[in-house]
């Protein structure tokens, strides 16, 4: 678990944790929504939470002696980022991501769709 | 004097190619070659140019380029401020070359950062795309985030628009252009555009860059995977994100013969690759003109 693909795995657990959380969660209630799938340690739960923190995808403020954690953005607006840059569609064309095609725009998809059904009755 | 002059002529002659091969379509015949070339062209250019400023600058002491610096370094004294202005203008454009390149560079990374660390959070693995990650929104997207360990991402859209055959072809695509780092060739061409946003020819630059890679991950996906998957997969892709246009409409016939997409397929089914020998001489060439300004830049006098 301490290699970088279980602590990658434990960060989206934790984020389906507190995405599904109005109110965002202390680690100690991660710990125990987590408890019925996986024996965590608290301490390991702590570190990803200040990792999620650091990387700027979580909040938080002090509640007593501990912290309370709030998602920075929803996971539809994650996806939404995502799919913007993977639709070429931020604006500067640069060499970030190599896409298979640009989709196109009115007129040239019957022309496209006209082609498709040409070469697929060959 | 006569090194600086054909320095100028070098750099003239590389924008002038550049210029006509934007509009050349033999090129698509062999596109990994056409790469070179334009690789070549553009290296050119950029040292052919700053070497025309430089050599200029350094012209009083009538010893090339290079052994003119080095004598400028020592003793200034006969540099006119004409000269001395040509020198300064000659290193800003080799600065400001380089330095939109590194800025073009750590844009790339930060931009890759942040998308790696949002398919951390949401992408997931899908056992009908081995090695592939899965981003759930129905608009279909495919592509590949480069780098020493790349990542193919699709959308939950493409795996439902494709089926089995068109998705692997589209795959094999993405994993070229991992393999072959395409998003290190195009880099110094999109941050030449970011330097000269107005000028049509670097953008038509870009335009004939990006498709000639499109067509080179064709090419190699073709050697996995049977060419007509791969061009039944594009068209469904490309036509799938917009809804149709009004009926009516005109500009199809106009779109027929430069559609990116249309010319992609069409090569997919009828390959019309250069002979052996036609890309022999086409990379001598590329050579001889990426080498030259340095020979030039030597040149004594």
């Amino acid at each position: 678990m301490g290699d970088v693909k279980g602590l990658g795995e434990l960060e989206r657990t934790v984020m389906e944790v507190l995405w599904h959380r109005d109110n965002g969660a202390t680690a100690r209630e991660v710990s125990r929504a987590l408890a019925d799938d996986r024996d965590l340690a608290h301490t390991t739960v702590m570190t990803v939470l200040d990792r999620l923190a650091k990387k700027g995808f979580l909040v938080r403020e002090r509640e007593g002696r501990a912290w309370r954690y709030r998602p920075i953005a929803t996971k539809e607006a994650y996806v939404a980022e995502l799919m913007l840059g993977a639709l070429n569609m931020t604006g500067d064309r640069d060499a970030a991501l190599a896409h298979f095609a640009r989709s196109v725009s009115g007129d040239e998809v019957e022309l496209l769709r006209r082609v498709l059904d040409e070469v697929e009755g060959t | 004097m006569t090194g600086t002059a054909l320095l100028a002529l070098v750099a003239a002659g590389s924008a002038l190619g550049a210029h006509l091969l934007t509009r050349a379509r033999w090129t698509w015949r062999t596109p990994r070659t056409a790469i070179v070339l334009w690789q070549a062209l553009g290296l050119a250019w950029g040292l052919a140019s700053i070497g025309t400023l430089l050599g200029f600058g350094v012209a009083p002491y009538d010893d090339g380029v290079v052994a003119g610096i080095g004598r400028s370094l020592r003793d200034p004294r006969p540099l006119s401020p004409i000269h001395l202005a040509a020198l300064a203008a000659g290193l800003t454009l080799a600065l400001m070359l380089l330095g939109v390149l590194m800025v073009a560079i750590a844009g790339v990374v930060r931009a890759r950062r942040r998308h790696r660390a949002l398919l951390a959070l949401v992408a997931h693995g899908d056992p009908e795309v081995p090695g592939t990650l899965v981003v759930d929104h129905p608009v279909a997207a495919a592509y590949c985030v480069p780098g020493v360990r790349s990542q193919v991402v699709v959308s939950a859209g493409t795996l439902e628009l494709l089926g089995p055959y068109e998705l692997a072809a589209v795959l094999a695509h993405e994993r070229a252009h991992a393999r072959e780092r395409h998003d290190l060739v195009l880099l110094p061409f999109t941050s030449l555009r970011r330097m000269l946003p107005q000028s049509r020819t670097v953008a038509r630059t870009l335009d004939a860059v990006e498709l000639l890679i499109e067509m080179a991950a064709d090419d190699r996906a073709r050697r996995h995977r049977p060419a007509k998957e791969l061009a039944t997969a594009l068209l469904r892709f490309a036509s799938a994100g917009s809804a149709p246009s009004p009926v009516g409409t005109l500009g199809i016939i106009a779109a027929d013969e430069t559609n990116p997409i249309l010319v992609r397929v069409r090569r997919l089914l009828t390959p019309d690759p250069l002979p052996r020998r036609v890309r022999g001489a086409m990379l001598a060439g590329a050579t001889l003109v990426a080498t030259l300004p340095l020979i030039l830049y030597a040149l004594p006098a």
